[in-house]
């Protein structure tokens, strides 16, 4: 999707600091193609909002570059940046009504009042929230504010749009149904998307691409499915869905594939990602979904015993949380197959997994 | 079948349940009625009824009605158009013959002198000679004495304190006054000052207003905006002249702005001015002493309000395109208009009821309202006219914040 043309905004080894001694933001380099929906996606504190203001403008990087369509915008004041933003708390101007809201960016352009009415009234059909123009933002429930705050950062027509965990405040149904709404919009206008979350299953609705952030520094940068299916390294995986974790030492290597020596469990053999060498630690990965209950023997290359803990039934699946290599948080999902319910805790039961399946990372 | 069941039941619960509840709220609003009980005697005794006094004050005058009772009441059949006729003149001596051996003379000579300037001392001297008289043509002997008793309008004054209530006070607080049929006229020129005091009273407090506005509106935005390790200086040198006295601010400011003070001598010393300027006792020094008193009145609310006004409003205005200008005026300062309003109206009518800065740092041109109230009370001991000054300035005000009120609403003010 990137190389072949120039990005539409590039960070190029960018850092802050705010007080001097650390940095939030530790050497960010970044490429964000036109008309793509990147999520910057991490715990709280990982530095997500001060890079988007330092894009808007209203922080300056430390040291580094941010170029906007080639050109560095440093020296560009935050309101001719051109740059839409939807802030986590809304700030829709409490003393205006939500047509004076989304008439703001446009008066500021100096347009025509024909032309503010018209676009306006497309701006608040888009939202599908045309009969409440004239009410104030006190007066619309949370999911309205949001709404009409997404409105007033398109409604000018901006081609970058920033969002920074727009829907924190929202309750979980009304969530996912914005979170259609936003994509959709994004779809339909083709604007480019920068989106702040720490919500994971949000950001793999949503993305084109996902930055996985933690500590100032991109951990992964990728699409949503290549994040969950090959993460890179122990934290991606870790925050990024659900995981099984195995701390163990690689004793062989070998190809495409080593054999990690799991203290309790013995050798498992795993997908050299991100690992050191012979002799080092590391930590296995293992999505929940990937292991089978029972395997018929040597059908796997791993196959392990267990005990069951405890049986979680979901309908459609089955949750078992079995003790392996003397941890008890151990996870295995399961469809809802025959057979599956039989299970009882205190039973010794067997899981085995591909090489494939198990990720062999770094060491958290 | 059911949902009527249902139905049934509900309505023969709800009577019973409305008294529950209503048993319940009765004791809570008994429990918060005595909490606040304490605070609303206190009001009660040092504030309303004193007030309600004083505007009592300002229109009750019963002294003729008290201490010449005879005359008053004969007066009642008077039809006011000549002069009356023996009956009343005989009541008028026997009052008088009363009151000279009472020592009341004097009183009434006072009271009847506030209407008719140089009356008093003719009330006193017809009332020791009266005691002295005994005839039966008590008109003509006391016309004799002294023609102030063939004067109309002496005869209009008695008849208008036949009632124990009087417009008296209040017409000269607005330069009105009755004329010699008990009709309103305007008062003579020498009495008509206090539309005028009124007007200054206003003016002055419009001035202070706005240089407190004018000076602490950036100040408070200062204070909002800085760190807290800076903004918390800033705010102990805001509050710091309300940890001192009036009385010592103000009489700081006559050392400061006297003739050979230090702003003259620093003015001159730079050669901005040549000669010393006048900037005490006189409209300017009122105006910078009460400026310099009531600026944290005005600045603390409009602060208060900005520390709630979160920096995103800001940067979201900046973000849609406003330059830091537009954004300030059109997000920012209307934001603020709550706490200006609080503010502002705060200080004006604290402004209103100045009596000391104006009496120590300002000329005679200055005094407001309060000055002519402490001196008709305490010089004049003319309590009706202090009183009738002191309700209509608490009339002034109300309909001042009554309209402040209609233009803002109390809903868009915020104190802190
Ligand atoms: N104005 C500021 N002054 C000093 N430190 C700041 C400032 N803003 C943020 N920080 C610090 O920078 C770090 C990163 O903050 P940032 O707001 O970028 O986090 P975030 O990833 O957006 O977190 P969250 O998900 O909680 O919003 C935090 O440790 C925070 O304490
Ligand atoms: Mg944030």
């Amino acid at each position: 999707m990137l190389g072949t043309q120039a990005a539409f905004v590039k960070f190029s080894e960018v850092q802050k600091t705010y007080d001097g001694e650390t940095l939030v933001v530790k050497n960010l380099n970044l490429d964000i193609a036109q008309g793509e929906f990147l999520t910057m996606l991490g715990p709280s504190g990982s530095g997500k909002t001060t890079t988007l203001m330092m894009l808007a403008g209203f922080e300056m990087p430390t040291q580094g570059w941010i170029l906007l369509e080639g050109r560095a915008i440093e020296t560009t004041p935050p309101h001719k940046r051109n740059i839409g933003m939807v802030f986590q708390n809304y700030a829709l101007f409490p003393h205006m009504t939500v047509e004076e809201n989304l008439a703001f960016p446009l008066k500021v352009r100096k347009l025509g009042r024909a032309e503010i009415e018209i676009k306006i009234r497309r701006a608040l059909d888009m939202v599908r929230l045309g009969t409440y123009a004239k009410r104030r933002p006190a007066q619309l429930s949370g999911g309205q504010q949001q709404r009409v705050a997404l409105a007033r950062a398109l409604v000018f027509d901006p081609k970058l749009v920033l969002m920074d965990e727009p829907l924190g405040a929202l309750d979980k149904q009304l969530r996912e149904q914005m979170q259609l709404e936003i994509k959709h919009i994004h779809e339909d206008l083709g604007v480019t998307v920068i989106y702040v979350t720490h919500d994971q299953s949000e950001a793999l609705t949503m993305s084109d691409r996902i930055a996985v952030f933690n500590d100032g520094v991109i951990q992964q940068l990728a699409t949503p499915a290549e994040l969950y299916e090959r993460p890179q390294n122990a934290f991606v995986a870790q925050f990024i869905g659900e995981n099984n974790q195995l701390t163990g030492k690689v004793i062989a290597m070998d190809g495409g594939v080593c054999t990690v020596d799991v203290p309790g469990l013995g050798n498992v053999q795993a997908l050299p990602i991100n690992v050191e060498g012979v002799d080092r630690p590391t930590t296995l990965s293992l999505r929940p979904e990937r292991v089978k209950l029972n395997p018929v023997p040597g059908s796997y290359s791993n196959i392990v015993s267990a005990h069951v803990k405890e049986l979680i039934y979901l309908g459609d699946h089955v949750r078992i949380r079995a003790s392996v290599a003397q941890q008890d948080d151990f996870v295995v999902k399961l469809p809802n197959s025959e057979g599956v319910a039989q299970v009882g805790p205190g039973e010794l039961i067997r899981l085995g997994w591909k090489t494939e399946d198990c990720r062999a990372l770094d060491r958290l | 079948m059911a949902t009527m069941a249902a139905q049934i039941t509900g309505s023969a619960d709800r009577v019973p349940l409305r008294l529950k509840l209503q048993r319940v709220e009765r004791r809570r609003k008994l429990k918060a009625f005595l909490l606040v009980l304490p605070l609303l005697l206190f009001i009660l005794t040092t504030f309303v009824l004193p007030i309600g006094r004083m505007i009592f004050n300002a229109v009750h005058e019963d002294t003729l009605l008290r201490l010449m009772p005879r005359t008053m009441s004969e007066l009642r059949g008077w039809d006011g158009k000549d002069l009356p006729d023996e009956g009343v003149y005989a009541a008028l001596a026997a009052d008088l013959k009363q009151s000279w051996a009472d020592k009341t003379a004097a009183e009434i000579g006072k009271r009847m002198n506030y209407e008719l300037p140089g009356t008093r001392s003719k009330v006193t001297s017809s009332a020791r000679k009266v005691s002295t008289l005994s005839t039966d043509t008590y008109k003509d002997a006391l016309i004799e004495i002294d023609p102030l008793w063939a004067r109309h309008e002496v005869w209009s004054l008695l008849k208008r304190g036949s009632s124990a209530y009087t417009a008296y006070y209040l017409l000269r607080s607005v330069d009105l006054q009755y004329g010699p049929d008990s009709q309103i006229v305007a008062s003579p020129p020498e009495n008509a000052i206090f539309r005028h005091i009124f007007l200054l009273t206003l003016g002055i407090s419009i001035s202070v207003t706005f240089a407190t506005l004018v000076l602490g509106f950036p100040v408070a935005y200062l204070l909002a905006s800085l760190p807290a390790k800076y903004s918390n200086l800033l705010m102990i040198m805001v509050v710091l002249p309300f940890w001192t006295s009036v009385l010592v601010r103000t009489t700081a400011w006559v050392v400061l702005l006297q003739q050979h003070g230090l702003v003259n001598e620093a003015l001159m010393a730079l050669h901005i001015l040549s000669q010393p300027a006048e900037l005490i006792f006189n409209r300017v020094g009122t105006i910078v002493a009460m400026t310099h008193i009531q600026l944290p009145f005005t600045l603390l609310p409009i602060y208060s309000v900005m520390k709630t006004i979160s920096p995103t409003y800001v940067r979201a205005a900046r973000s849609l395109g406003a330059g830091p200008f537009y954004a300030f005026w059109k997000i920012y300062f209307p934001q603020t208009l709550p706490g200006m309003a609080a503010g502002c109206l705060l200080t004006f009518i604290l402004c209103l009821g100045y009596y000391i800065t104006p009496a120590l740092v300002g000329g005679p041109q200055d005094q407001m309202v309060s000055y002519f109230v402490a001196h008709y009370t305490n010089e004049e001991l003319n309590w009706g006219m202090a009183s009738a000054l002191g309700a209509i300035l608490l009339t002034a005000t109300l309909i001042l914040y009554y309209v402040f009120n209609k233009l803002v609403g109390t809903d868009r003010m915020k104190l802190g």
